[in-house]
């Protein structure tokens, strides 16, 4: 992950995206939160190549109307792709079917090759989709959005409090790291290098702890009960009802190809 | 390794969202709100843990830590190991919606199991046995969590046996590694804040 990240970005901000500039980032959260989950579903249900090339093309629109820049987005996308294409590669070695063409001896299967095929296109599709709809949103806005979808306030505010300290404990790891590097500690493979990372990580635990008893002494000081007011109000607007009956009706295309498909 | 969208069969994907949500709850319920500070920050630790690269010979691995992150939260690893798989998702493009179920459940799971069979052990032992028991535990819930993702994969198709014990295969150095991390994060804390390891999700009952 680090080749996708450099040192000074931020994690959860370095998507990069103007965020609420885009007509895609006006639409109500909670509708966006909602139409990635359904096209999630749909998409994973959906199992035709050409059902699944149009959904990737959806989630390519989306992208683009997100105003994510679409270069580093899609690094993202391809460095999951490494992760899972080595699993794909072996599918059409072992997926039982008709040869298509043999490598070293090993014949390749036709279907193993399109479920392989469309694994790829589902999860590229719903990440980017996810990333579009979702991931151009504040972080805490998300949590305003999930709480008013009947999320548990527990859950929404450990969201929150993560979200908040992920940046704060990333630089506090980044300190570490160079007070190692000041005292000539270099990484290598072996007992010095894992140990040395062992204490990193312990020395992590404990100031993330102490800094955690800092957090609620200072809470409590001003009057904490345990319950944070999730205060955004959504309103839902015109243009996101709009926004809703189309993307249901693209969604409606999907599952009647589909369907289509699958009779013929 | 995430688990993406569409790799798995239907039964697997809703079983495992249907066992991710109910130690979701069970994490939350044993969470009370005086709590959700510390659980926030802990979870916001381990996401940055996995952001952490290690060499391992020519190449390099990101952490995992579930193990030590059920020593530390036990229950409430579940909702603090959600939350990063979520936000992994969302803005970073790992993983995925659907499966995000799955794998809440193969990290998360171990993390707990973890926490159970050893976490007695490394809250009362000496800073020596602590780290020891937390070694095992360290790697032992990396080899739990390969052998769950290799059992969903087998689970989902004939396919995909071969991959599952490819990963099982690439995951051996990785348990090695985080062994010997958490044995020796939690020397330290042994030493400097023995009482990190007090139940923060409840005792086990």
């Amino acid at each position: 992950m680090s080749s996708v990240l450099n040192t000074l970005e931020k994690p959860l901000t370095a998507t990069g995206g103007r965020r609420q500039i885009s007509w895609l980032g006006r639409i109500d959260p909670r509708v966006r939160i909602v139409a990635a989950l359904a096209f999630a579903v749909v998409t994973v249900a959906c199992g035709r190549l050409p059902v699944l090339l149009a959904a990737l093309g959806i989630a390519v629109a989306l992208l683009a109307a997100s105003r994510l820049p679409a270069g580093r987005t899609l690094r993202r996308m391809a460095t999951m792709d490494g992760f899972i294409l080595i699993l794909l590669v072996m599918l059409p070695f072992t997926v039982p079917g008709e040869p298509m063409f043999s490598l070293w001896g090993l014949p390749a299967s036709r279907e193993g090759l399109v479920q392989a095929v469309e694994i790829l296109l589902t999860a590229n599709a719903v990440i980017l989709a996810l990333m579009a709809l979702v991931g151009t949103m504040e972080p805490v806005t998300m949590g305003h959005a999930l709480h008013a979808l009947r999320v548990p306030a527990a859950l929404v505010h450990l969201l929150m409090f993560t979200v908040r300290y992920i940046d704060v404990l990333r630089e506090e790891y980044l300190r570490l790291r160079q007070a190692m590097k000041a005292r000539g500690f270099r990484p290598s493979t072996g007992w010095h290098c894992y140990r040395s990372f062992g204490y990193l990580l312990g020395m992590l635990l404990v100031r993330s702890m102490e800094r955690s008893e800092r957090i609620l002494d200072a809470m409590k000081c001003r009057g904490f009960t345990g319950r944070i007011p999730l205060l955004d109000r959504f309103a839902f607007a015109r243009r996101d009802a709009v926004f809703t009956a189309g993307f249901s009706l693209l969604l409606a295309g999907l599952i009647a190809t589909e369907i289509a498909h699958a009779a013929s | 390794m995430h688990i993406v969208d569409g790799a798995l069969s239907n039964p697997v994907v809703i079983g495992g969202a249907v066992l991710a949500v109910g130690g979701i709850a069970r994490g939350l319920r044993s969470l009370p709100m005086e709590k959700i500070p510390v659980a926030g920050v802990l979870s916001a630790m381990f996401f940055v843990a996995s952001l952490v690269h290690v060499p391992v010979g020519p190449t390099s691995v990101h952490l995992i830590m579930n193990g030590l992150a059920g020593l530390v939260l036990g229950w409430a690893a579940f909702p603090a190991l959600f939350v990063g798989l979520l936000l992994q998702a969302v803005f970073f493009g790992f993983g995925g919606v659907t499966a995000l179920g799955v794998n809440t459940l193969v990290i998360a799971g171990p993390a707990v199991l973890v926490w159970a069979l050893v976490g007695g052990q490394v809250r009362r032992g000496s800073a020596r046995d602590a780290a020891i028991w937390a070694g095992i535990g360290g790697a032992l819930a990396i080899a739990l969590t390969a052998i769950a993702v290799a059992g969903m994969l087998a689970l989902s198709g004939e396919g995909f046996v071969l991959a599952a014990k490819a990963v099982i295969a690439v995951h051996l150095p990785v348990m090695v590694v985080e062994g010997l991390l958490a044995a020796a994060a939690v020397h330290l804390v042994k030493k400097v804040k023995p009482e990190l390891f007090a139940p923060i999700g409840g005792a086990l009952a």
